[in-house]
């Protein structure tokens, strides 16, 4: 494996295009289809240009197919990153190597993160060896309650990172939205109508626009979002600012929102999926971070999931440049929550979902991601056991059909220190 | 960890409190003609710990499987306390006192508390607004002066998480990394309580947060103060060292100076009485500081976020200073850039002591299962470490490092009662807290909803009481 990983990091470093049409099969391992379903023993996989061909028990392994034996492992859809900003951002604190904000920016909702997202940063690769294969990827507010645009991308060896791009508008409209447009809630919800207002004006003569609010670019860049054809991500988490940002669909009726963050969203959890909106919610907040977090807790994608909300996990703001890699924790722990009196947690199917399935759907790519069904992309990670338990290890990682590299820099230091005393040579002689 | 860590502390210890006892003999000397150099002039006993334990009952846990915190593991076990005092830990045979509480522990885990190195809970509480913002007095960079134990607010809610969520008995809340030398710690009990000084570990030492790096050039470079580079904080760390071995001359001398809170502090460190935990990053920083320690003859007890250590593990094993890590952090910064998921394990190797620690409201809630990460990645290099070794990184080596491991950290008779029982293997992603008893008395329980702390905060929230 690990010299199979060498020759793959040698050959990225020029920038290789493998070959997706290969035939894949992967057999004899517990089968996880990410539908929200448990395991299927000894079950295959079929891969070949670059597609889920089959999955489950049962299935014809054509003749020309190379095999892998996952025997004793566990085969399932890449995780499916359901909020992030992975590939914005190398070194946090290292202001040119952060992408999030734009705050020297005069632009708002027309930034787009597709000119950003950099398919050999080093999260990319770290978390992709941890079998994250695909990724919401989202600006950071700046000036604005709109961040702009973000995308859906994967986390593949190759230089095309980008999914998806433009798959949805991000905005504030919880504590820090009421920052962003001046200190107020209503400030926040006048501004969100007035801007969308504005570009509506620009929509019927884009020459003539003349707005002391909006940018054109910024207004063209709404548009998608009022009539429905751009998901909006709306960052909000206190019951009260959920049941608002829910009526604003009575402004804007075609509004396609997608909640993000929603740590208070089981208090008004009827009110969520009444309206069919569906949520990436953070599974693990429990404490009053900020007032509008007062009723955090663990049980929050337990509860929402059985008052018939559609809901992912996503990490925003929990280290979401490079963690991504927590998600199967995460989802780990939702199951826990079953043994816990009183707690609602999620079943393993469910709970795999949630970091599969659910997040591509939400995103509306369920059809091409998400899930080994067939005609879905080959995003495949061939596990030691148990994706969600802490003490297992990833063995292969596949997207879009190709045999990804599981090497990177963390690796690479490993194994330079694994003994940590200098040999005839200084250690920097040893690559 | 090699038994030999803990000697070099004390051996370290012992050095420097044969040069405080000449010094100690001179102050007495002094003392009857100088009314300020009494123990209350000293400083030493101010604001002293409350804390008692709370009412429990003789209790036994059988059948169950036990790691006791330092090394070894019991299958089919009893754990009996009584007095809030460990009285026995054995294997299926013992005999059960009659009229005790007794607990099935079938299918379960029981582990001493678990204790974090590094928390800030109290100093950074939430809710995190401005107001609460309490772990660095940063108007300079140095202030040993402050103590961490003054800024603690007791009724954050994440004390009552890190108990019910992580089995949370003792943690140590540090001031913040802005500074040089940041300020006193202070161990707590996790117990609910009206003051800090109900909370504050009966005996526990103090330590001094020191830090390095990044955050103290940033903060102070940044106004255009000394320090705005590494070189600058190691001046100023070196100066003030100088300044307090003069301080320790002159208190010790004929006319003993005012007493200065600082210099009382890094007197306390000279003297082997107050723990010093140093926040650092790289390899090659971690090896200035050891060196500026034996300049000034002090001991590094444990450096903290030491992402690099394991470039360096064969050196910290050798000093007997502990590596108090993050599992997997890595990239917030550029001194967090070379992190590597098998830093523990690579020092386990080492020889050298491992401590995981969470520096985060959210992680203090599952150091056992970033424990069960590190254990996986170091296996999966081929480096074997025993689940018992696993949960010492949370139990025993942090109790060292924060000089209580006489008295907790590990289920041995006579110890502190300071247990939790688990409902499934603590290194499991599925498993969670049952029981939290803390000086035998039984302070969660997941079967009782009213066995559960709830802060003032949270009374008359949406939310109270909730299983969180």
């Amino acid at each position: 494996m690990k010299r199979f990983s060498s020759i793959l990091i040698a050959a990225s470093a020029v920038i290789s295009f493998p070959a997706a049409a290969q035939t894949v099969a992967i057999t004899g391992g517990k089968v996880v289809v990410g539908d929200g379903g448990g395991p299927i023993e000894n079950g295959t996989v079929i891969l070949r240009n670059g597609r889920v061909i089959a999955a489950g028990s049962n299935v014809t392994i054509p003749a020309n197919a190379r095999r892998i034996d996952a025997s004793g492992k566990w085969v399932t859809p890449g995780i499916f990153a359901g909020f992030s900003r992975v590939g914005l951002v190398e070194v946090g604190a290292v202001a040119q190597t952060n992408d999030t904000r734009s705050s020297g920016s005069p632009f708002s909702a027309a930034l787009d993160v597709q000119y950003a997202v950099n398919p050999f940063a080093s999260p990319m690769a770290v978390n992709r060896a941890a079998g994250v294969t695909r990724a919401v990827v989202s600006p950071s507010t700046s000036k604005s309650i709109f961040g702009g645009y973000g995308a859906i991308v994967d986390l593949g060896q190759d230089e095309r990172p980008i999914t998806k791009a433009r798959a949805f508008q991000f905005v504030e409209l919880g504590e820090t939205g009421h920052s962003r447009a001046g200190g107020s809630r209503a400030a926040a919800h006048i501004l969100f109508r007035a801007l969308l207002n504005e570009a509506r004006t620009y929509a019927r003569n884009p020459a003539a626009f003349d707005s002391d609010l909006l940018k054109a670019s910024d207004a063209k860049a709404l548009l998608p979002v009022i009539n429905g054809s751009t998901r909006l991500l709306v960052h909000v988490e206190s019951a009260n600012d959920i049941l608002k940002v829910l009526e604003l669909r009575k402004d804007f009726p075609a509004l396609k929102m997608v909640l993000v963050g929603v740590n208070e969203g089981w208090r008004v959890a009827n009110h969520i999926a009444a309206a069919g909106t569906p949520v990436l919610a953070s599974a693990l907040s429990d404490l009053p971070y900020g007032f509008e977090d007062l009723a955090a807790t663990q049980s929050n994608i337990g509860r929402m999931k059985k008052a018939g909300v559609k809901v992912g996990i996503g990490m925003i703001n929990d280290r979401d440049a490079h963690q991504l890699r927590y998600s199967v924790q995460y989802a780990g722990n939702l199951v826990a929550l079953n043994k816990v009196p009183r707690a609602s947690g999620l079943t393993w199917g469910e709970a795999f979902a949630a970091i599969t399935s659910q997040p591509a759907e939400i995103m509306g790519m369920g059809a091409q991601l998400g899930s080994l069904k067939p005609g879905r992309r080959g995003d495949v990670v061939v596990w030691t056991g148990d994706p969600l338990e802490l003490s297992t290890q990833v063995d292969r990682v596949f997207i879009d059909g190709v045999e990804q590299s599981l090497s990177n820099r963390q690796q690479r230091l490993r194994d330079r220190y694994r003994n940590p005393t200098p040999g005839a040579l200084p250690k920097a002689y040893d690559f | 960890m090699k038994s030999g860590a803990l000697l070099a502390v004390v051996a370290a210890g012992t050095l420097v409190a044969g040069c405080a006892a000449t010094a100690a003999e001179k102050e007495t000397a002094s003392a009857s003609d100088n009314a300020v150099s009494d123990d209350r002039g000293s400083g030493k006993g101010a604001f002293p710990s409350t804390y008692q334990a709370y009412p429990s009952a003789p209790t036994a846990i059988t059948g169950v499987t036990i790691y006791d915190g330092e090394g070894s593991r019991i299958d089919n076990g009893t754990v009996f306390m009584s007095g809030g005092k460990i009285e026995s830990v054995s294997g299926p045979d013992t005999p059960i006192p009659a009229d005790i509480t007794v607990v099935d522990g079938t299918g379960k885990y029981v582990t001493p508390g678990i204790i974090d190195v590094h928390s800030h809970l109290g100093d950074y509480p939430t809710p995190s607004v401005p107001a609460h913002s309490d772990g660095n007095e940063a108007t300079s960079p140095v202030t040993p002066n402050v103590w961490a134990e003054h800024s603690v607010w007791p009724q954050d809610p994440g004390f009552s998480r890190a108990m019910a969520n992580g089995g949370i008995t003792s943690l140590q809340i540090l001031p913040g990394s802005a500074n040089l030398f940041g300020g006193r710690s202070v161990t707590l009990k996790n117990v609910p309580a009206r003051t800090v000084q109900k909370m504050k570990f009966p005996g526990a030492p103090y330590g001094m947060k020191m830090a390095c790096g990044e955050n103290p050039k940033r903060v102070y470079g940044g106004r255009n103060r000394l320090p705005s580079t590494r070189m600058g904080s190691l001046a100023l760390n070196r100066q003030t060292w100088i300044n307090a071995l003069d301080y320790r001359k002159k208190r010790n001398g004929a006319k003993p100076p005012k007493r200065n809170l600082g210099m009382e502090t890094l007197v306390g460190v000279l003297d082997g009485e107050i723990l010093v935990h140093n926040h650092c990053y790289r390899a090659d920083e971690l090896n200035q500081i050891i060196d500026m320690s034996k300049e000034f003859g002090y001991k590094v007890t444990a450096f903290h976020h030491a992402i690099e250590s394991y470039k360096i593990a064969d050196i910290l094993a050798e000093e007997g200073i502990c590596s108090a890590i993050w599992a997997d952090w890595w990239g917030f910064k550029m001194e967090a850039y070379d992190a590597i998921p098998e830093n523990a394990a690579l020092l386990q190797q080492a020889g050298a002591c491992v401590i995981i620690h969470s520096d985060d409201e959210n992680q203090i809630q599952r150091l056992n299962q970033e424990a069960a990460k590190a254990q996986a990645d170091g296996q999966a290099m081929g480096i074997e470490i025993s689940d018992a070794q696993a949960i010492k990184w949370i139990t025993y080596n942090p109790a060292k490092a924060m000089g209580i491991e006489g008295m907790t950290g590990s289920l041995k008779p006579g110890k502190m009662a300071d247990v939790v029982l688990w409902n499934g293997n603590p290194l499991s992603v599925y498993s969670r807290p049952e029981k939290v008893w803390v000086d035998g008395a039984l302070l969660f329980d997941a079967n009782d909803p009213k066995r559960r702390p709830v802060s003032d905060f949270e009374l008359g929230q949406p939310g109270e009481g909730d299983v969180k």
